[in-house]
């Protein structure tokens, strides 16, 4: 199909992109990192002749190639996964570090981000086809919603519904020596204490699809061949969901690969309000404790994500858009 | 559309628009349709802060890092929104540090309006190669998570002040923009008085200035707000961490000591809750005119009033087809508040 290969080849672009940046930052910015490290490291006295290599390596200041074998090196370590080691959890590597912390993030920020969408949309739906109603009247509401950082709202939520009315935990996410696995104790844990987490997310996120989702949907609704579905005597529901709708919401999901950038960056950081164990818990880890190869690994696996969710938006507009499949 | 606004179905439910009498309903009428509420409060609200930011460190009470006796005491008269955890002025901190956040976020919104401005309008007018090189690179930068990336970038800039933070967020962050500007330019760029201009001889940067620009300025404007929300968001969410300017009082700052000194597990509320509110209010009232602008450009899009204002902006712009447009509004709306 021509409009998923056009977008697959899109998204290689920008790997390629992010890959190269990373690259590129170290040797762009002043100073040498590894030096501060290795000097850092070393008053600590557990610095091996090994980790020194793996630091230069990480960074790819190895000095003697030039820079474009510097480059190849680097292609060649992400390939292998390697990405150096992790300051923060010495010994252990970046890779990983961020793989166990990635299906927290994953299942948390996923979850929470599908169903924000979700009601933002029906609820953007609902305040177009009801104009003037309540719902649309509020709808500059929403505004506070999006201007809000989502760390300070989570700071808020955790005060009070976990410290004044102690309906969920502060902090973690399971409860302290349950086992990870597929229990029914540690599961009921896990979501436990992921449900305040995911609210926040979902109330703050939701409001860019409400308000896009209704103007679009204002638009259709001018369109002739919704007048058309009204005339012929077709049901509310119909005209609404299957007439209305559904093409309003072409522009919904193509904007969700836009905004999910901007999504993923706040929602991060409710993990650290929260001591999530997920990438924005270690990603503040990393940044106190100047690891700079995590950092770095954090970059490109938030950004590989993201590019994997924007496929997937992808796939559901082929579903929903004729038009897309036509081409082949 | 032949029929008068007070006898449009949804005028019944602007009682105010209905007990006042009819000149005065006029004069409101006319106000409100060209500065509605929302314009008016973002407006209002913004200048509140924008004047906070200018006069806040003159009239702060106290030198906002001085140690004081009062240790996380409540608001009080002395303390008018309370201490920390060291005795230190929220109230200061608030009034000082409004100018350090409010101007990363304008420098740092007018840096990227600027660079979206060049290169949208460039690579839409000019086309080719170029052009759709141009594109692809805002489509690369919009889809990049931001944060992550400036973590990396400020992360290797240690002890950068916030001037250097606004460059770099806006040098990440012109990529909206510069797409919407592009797409508004191909189409505004095949319309007969471009073409007109341009068998008129005139020159690329002429038309570009004198005749494509001035469509384009409502765009501008709301992506220039849009800019300002995300930096402001982006400078207190890295400071937040740790990264950037820590050396000088903003609201990401006392967002920052409060987490690391656990105020809310102390429940020290006056201390996190303001900065907190201080951020969104400010983003809310740049999103409120920026509702205004996009109300401006498209009427069609207002809440309030729909058969009054709605169908008449409809019928105007399109004023080929007034029976269908107006018909099907009616329809719509009819059988939409009939259930």
């Amino acid at each position: 199909m021509a409009f998923l290969g056009r977008r697959i080849g899109f998204y290689l672009v920008v790997a390629w992109a992010a890959i190269t940046m990373n690259f590129i930052i170290p040797r762009l910015m002043p100073g040498n990192p590894v030096e501060i490290l290795i000097s850092r490291l070393s008053s600590q006295g557990e610095l091996t002749q090994r980790s020194i290599h793996a630091l230069t390596v990480a960074f790819g200041l190895n000095t003697k190639t030039g820079l474009l074998g510097q480059y190849g090196q680097y292609w060649v370590q992400l390939f292998h996964g390697n990405l150096g080691t992790s300051i923060t959890y010495y010994p252990s590597s970046v890779a990983q570090v961020v793989m166990t912390a990635l299906p927290w993030t994953v299942i948390l920020l996923g979850t929470a981000t599908v169903i924000a969408y979700i009601a933002g949309t029906v609820l953007g739906v609902l305040a177009a086809w009801r104009r003037g109603s309540a719902l649309d009247t509020a709808l500059p509401a929403t505004t506070f919603l999006y201007a809000m950082p989502l760390f300070w709202l989570g700071l808020v939520a955790i005060e009070v519904f976990a410290v004044k009315l102690r309906w969920f935990p502060t902090s973690g996410g399971q409860t302290q020596g349950i086992p990870i696995g597929f229990t029914g104790q540690f599961l009921s844990s896990a979501v436990d204490h992921s449900i305040l987490p995911a609210l926040v997310i979902v109330v703050t996120v939701m409001a860019s699809p409400l308000v896009g989702m209704r103007n679009m949907m204002v638009t259709t609704l001018g369109q002739d061949y919704v007048l058309v579905a009204q005339a012929k005597g077709l049901s509310q529901r119909r005209v609404m969901v299957m007439y209305a709708a559904r093409n309003a919401i072409l522009p919904t999901i193509a904007n969700f690969a836009l905004a999910l950038g901007y999504v993923v960056s706040g929602a991060i950081l409710v993990e650290y309000v929260f001591s999530y164990p997920g990438i924005g818990y270690i990603l503040f880890q990393s940044v106190s404790n100047e690891d700079y190869p995590l950092m770095q690994a954090i970059f490109l696996i938030i950004t590989l994500a993201v590019l994997v969710a924007n496929l997937l938006a992808d796939l559901v507009y082929v579903v929903l858009d004729p038009r897309s499949r036509q081409e082949a | 559309m032949a029929i008068p606004y007070g006898a449009a179905p949804g005028a019944a439910t602007d009682e105010l628009a209905r007990a006042a009498p009819e000149a005065t309903a006029g004069l409101r009428r006319h106000w409100r349709r060209h500065y509605p509420f929302k314009v008016i409060l973002g407006l209002g609200l913004l200048t509140v802060f924008v004047l906070m930011a200018i006069i806040g460190p003159m009239v702060a009470p106290y030198d906002p890092s001085a140690i004081g006796p009062d240790t996380l005491a409540p608001p009080s008269a002395a303390h008018l929104l309370g201490t920390t955890q060291t005795g230190q002025d929220v109230l200061s901190q608030l009034l000082i540090g409004s100018r350090s956040t409010l101007l990363v976020g304008f420098v740092a919104g007018a840096i990227a309006t600027t660079l979206s401005v060049v290169v949208g309008i460039s690579a839409g007018y000019y086309g080719g190669a170029g052009g759709e090189l141009l594109g692809m690179l805002s489509n690369i930068f919009l889809v990049i998570p931001v944060l992550p990336l400036l973590v990396v970038l400020t992360a290797f800039l240690p002890g950068a002040g916030s001037m250097v933070v606004a460059l770099v967020i806006s040098a990440i962050s012109w990529a909206w923009g510069a797409r919407v500007l592009r797409a508004q330019t191909l189409s505004l760029r095949k319309q007969d008085f471009v073409q007109a201009a341009r068998a008129a001889g005139e020159r690329g940067w002429r038309i570009i200035l004198f005749e494509i620009l001035p469509n384009e300025i409502a765009i501008v404007a709301s992506s220039f707000l849009f800019t300002v929300i995300a930096a402001i968001l982006t400078d207190a969410s890295l400071i937040f961490l740790g990264l950037g300017d820590t050396n000088q009082w903003s609201w990401g700052l006392i967002l920052f000591w409060a987490q690391n000194n656990e105020a809310f597990t102390v429940g020290a509320w006056w201390w996190f809750i303001p900065p907190g509110l201080c951020i969104a209010l400010t983003g809310t009232a740049l999103a409120l005119i920026n509702f205004g602008i996009d109300e401006l450009i498209n009427p069609g899009l207002r809440a309030a009033g729909r058969d009054r204002k709605a169908s008449r902006a409809m019928t105007t712009e399109q004023g080929l087809t007034p029976v269908r447009r107006a018909g099907s509004t009616g329809l719509t709306t009819g059988s939409g508040t009939g259930r």
